[in-house]
């Protein structure tokens, strides 16, 4: 009760359904090529137009290429699918912005950066990262196709009202450790279902203490727990990223919206139906080592035996079941590792810096501390891929593409890429791959690729010496 | 597609895998089509496993085995997590599945589901492994799913567990309704809304 969440999402209900879900106004929609097509068929097939075309904002990100995209895609059936999406925009009179314009990217890249999602909205996708949007104090969840076509016809959306959560991260991070780290840390205390169900907001001084692009990190990653959604109430640094955007409010709207939003907090007599509290200091830089983001350890602990399993879930605390120590050993055998085998020194093929994940300024800043003065490794293919073609005018604009270069990488166009591998950046069956993407499951960079989910600092230091790396040796 | 749901009674395919993630449901590269055709998703339903790189069967993988059958997924903990890709549950559908039995749901897909007229039912995770326990002993072996009562019975062992569904969607099922048709119905009230809120 009286929690931040409950606010906003109170704030929207336009009615509840008896014994039923809650009808939720949505102020923002974005729709992606990928899970929207079906969507606009639905529409047609029922002779419907969108309700609120003005909300709803759209850009191809999955399948676009990361080089050339002044030339038209060459794969027809990804091309087909973004033409698709910007004759639909046409169509149905909602923005677009197309590949290879400035205004394009990875969605939950773009919105934030636009200034398109602000604190105290209700913001959708047909994407599970949606969560993203969650950083700037806003209720953010991924839906599916069928929910994308119920939003465009009605503005609106039927959910069941999700328990609320807090997490709280308490203290300071450790040199080194990142909001990706943090993330993982909490991906393998809670597990991957340990929030489904729930609503996250994140507090404490280790999380306030978090810029905007690392906060963005962190709610981009409440789905990999499970959580619907997850959230941080919005405060000065939130103010200070929004101002002067393209789309946040201006002038008097400026100072009557930061107004409101300053009162966007959760109650000192918040009632969470979960509370959770964690150090920071207890946190080292992460990586995953099995076929589920949750299947994480500190990157110098070694891999755990599944025969003494509770470490995969602290927080539940309950014994491993029949089938589960199988699982762990199905998801090693396809890493190709074993148990108690530690990481570091494992020989890398590839490194992806990008994704929604951490596709920003920051993480970008980050990798070139690291690789700056040194070379990338020979046996190592790296695909850099900016968050959207304004982060890659700001690596331009601070310098970092010299920096970069010289250490031997190159900057490609933005897109989600190899993050989920639906363009042409596939990692290769049976290659290992340090990604700071989101998810590590069998095949999702690649029939039969192999992925460590890991940091842009972690994924630096693997760059450079070849081998899975403590980053905090390089710094 | 919308079709009416009351009672079914079917063999299982059993799928005893815990956190099966929607991509390996139905792997990212078959998301490129711009139509639903559930034909096509069906056809990809677990791709990775039911096939090799190379297009051949993969016969150890329980949809290859001539042995199951029927309109019923059980399937382990935390199914359908991951990504939000309808796809999925076309896929599900498309494949000719009509409930999806397991003791734990992941948030979207299991909306999606209920958004493609299949049921997903949760039960305990004892009733769970007692059911995988009754298909592995005999595939024959059938399982009662009852909406209108909200029951699941597991036939070979008389095992009955209820399970839970909010009215509203248990209406649409049973008269093969969506939710677009309850919210174009109620357009007058988000145009109140509305005007109440000029905030955003």
């Amino acid at each position: 009760m009286n929690t931040l969440f409950d606010k906003i999402w109170d704030q929207h209900v336009v009615q509840q359904v008896a014994d039923g879900p809650t009808q939720l106004y949505i102020d923002r929609l974005y729709c992606h090529e990928v899970t929207s097509p079906q969507a606009f068929d639905g529409l047609r097939a029922r002779g419907l137009k969108c309700f609120r075309p003005e909300k709803i904002y759209c850009m191809p990100d999955h399948n676009t290429p990361t080089h050339d995209q002044d030339q038209p895609i060459t794969d027809p059936v990804s091309k087909q699918q973004v033409d698709t999406l910007e004759r639909n925009a046409r169509e149905f009179g909602l923005t677009h912005y197309g590949m290879g314009t400035r205004d394009n990217g990875i969605i939950h890249v773009v919105g934030p950066e636009k200034g398109l999602s602000l604190p105290g909205m209700t913001i959708v996708c047909g994407d599970s990262h949606t969560s993203t949007h969650g950083a700037m104090g806003a209720v953010a969840f991924g839906i599916g196709t069928s929910e994308v076509e119920m939003v465009m016809a009605s503005q609106c959306i039927l959910q069941q009202k999700p328990k609320s959560m807090r997490i709280n991260v308490n203290g300071k991070l450790q040199k080194g450790v990142t909001a990706k780290d943090v993330a993982l840390y909490l991906m393998a205390q809670l597990t991957t279902s340990g929030a489904t169900g729930y609503f996250v907001e994140y507090a404490g001084d280790a999380i306030t203490a978090m810029s905007m692009e690392g906060r963005l990190t962190l709610c981009n990653l409440s789905i990999e727990m499970g959580a619907r959604g997850g959230f941080i109430a919005p405060d000065d640094v939130t103010f200070n990223y929004i101002k002067g955007r393209e789309f946040a409010p201006k002038g008097e709207a400026w100072d009557k919206a930061v107004a409101y939003w300053r009162t966007l907090r959760s109650g000192n007599d918040a009632v969470f139906d979960k509370e959770l509290t964690f150090n920071a200091e207890d946190i080292e830089p992460r990586i995953t080592y099995g076929t589920n983001p949750g299947m994480g350890i500190g990157i110098t602990e070694r891999i755990p035996d599944p025969s003494n399993l509770p470490c995969l879930g602290e927080a539940t605390n309950t014994p491993p079941k029949q089938g589960e120590t199988e699982g762990v050993l199905r998801s090693l055998k396809y890493m190709g590792f074993t148990p108690n085998q530690q990481l570091l020194g494992t020989k890398v093929d590839y490194v992806f810096l990008g994704a929604c994940t951490n596709g920003r300024i920051e993480d970008f800043r980050a990798f070139a501390s690291i690789v700056k003065g040194r070379k990338k490794a020979d046996n190592v293919v790296a695909w850099l891929v900016p968050g959207s073609w304004a982060v890659r005018q700001q690596i331009e604009d601070e310098g970092l593409d010299k920096v970069l270069a010289e250490a031997g990488f190159e900057i490609r166009q933005p897109g989600c890429s190899a993050c989920l591998a639906m363009n042409d950046d596939k990692v290769p069956a049976g290659k290992l791959a340090v990604s700071t993407s989101n998810r590590n499951f069998e095949g999702r960079q690649g029939p039969g690729a192999r992925t460590v989910l890991a940091s842009p600092l972690t994924a630096a230091a693997a760059a450079v010496t070849g081998v899975i790396t403590d980053p905090r040796e390089m710094l | 597609m919308k079709q009416k749901f009351n009672v079914i009674t079917s063999t299982c395919v059993p799928l005893p895998i815990e956190n099966v993630d929607t991509d390996q449901i139905i792997p990212a590269r078959f998301l490129k089509a711009t139509t639903r055709e559930e034909r096509f998703f069906g056809d990809n339903l677990f791709r990775d496993w039911r096939y090799r790189a190379d297009g051949t069967v993969v016969e150890d993988f329980v949809l290859n085995n001539p042995q199951y059958g029927g309109c019923i997924l059980v399937a382990g903990k935390n199914f359908g997590s991951g990504s939000s890709r309808e796809h999925a549950a076309w896929a599900i559908a498309g494949y000719g599945f009509r409930v999806v039995i397991s003791s734990f749901f992941a948030d979207i897909h299991k909306n999606n589901e209920l958004n493609n007229f299949v049921l997903p039912v949760q039960v305990s995770e004892p009733f769970l492994q007692e059911l995988f326990a009754t298909i592995q002993s005999d595939p024959k072996a059938e399982v009662r799913v009852d909406l209108p009562n909200q029951t699941v019975t597991n036939l070979a062992t008389g095992h009955s567990e209820h399970f839970d569904i909010n009215g509203y969607k248990k209406h649409c099922l049973m008269n093969g309704l969506d939710d677009i048709d309850f919210l174009m119905q109620n357009q007058d009230k988000t145009e109140q809304w509305e005007n109440g809120n000029k905030v955003c």
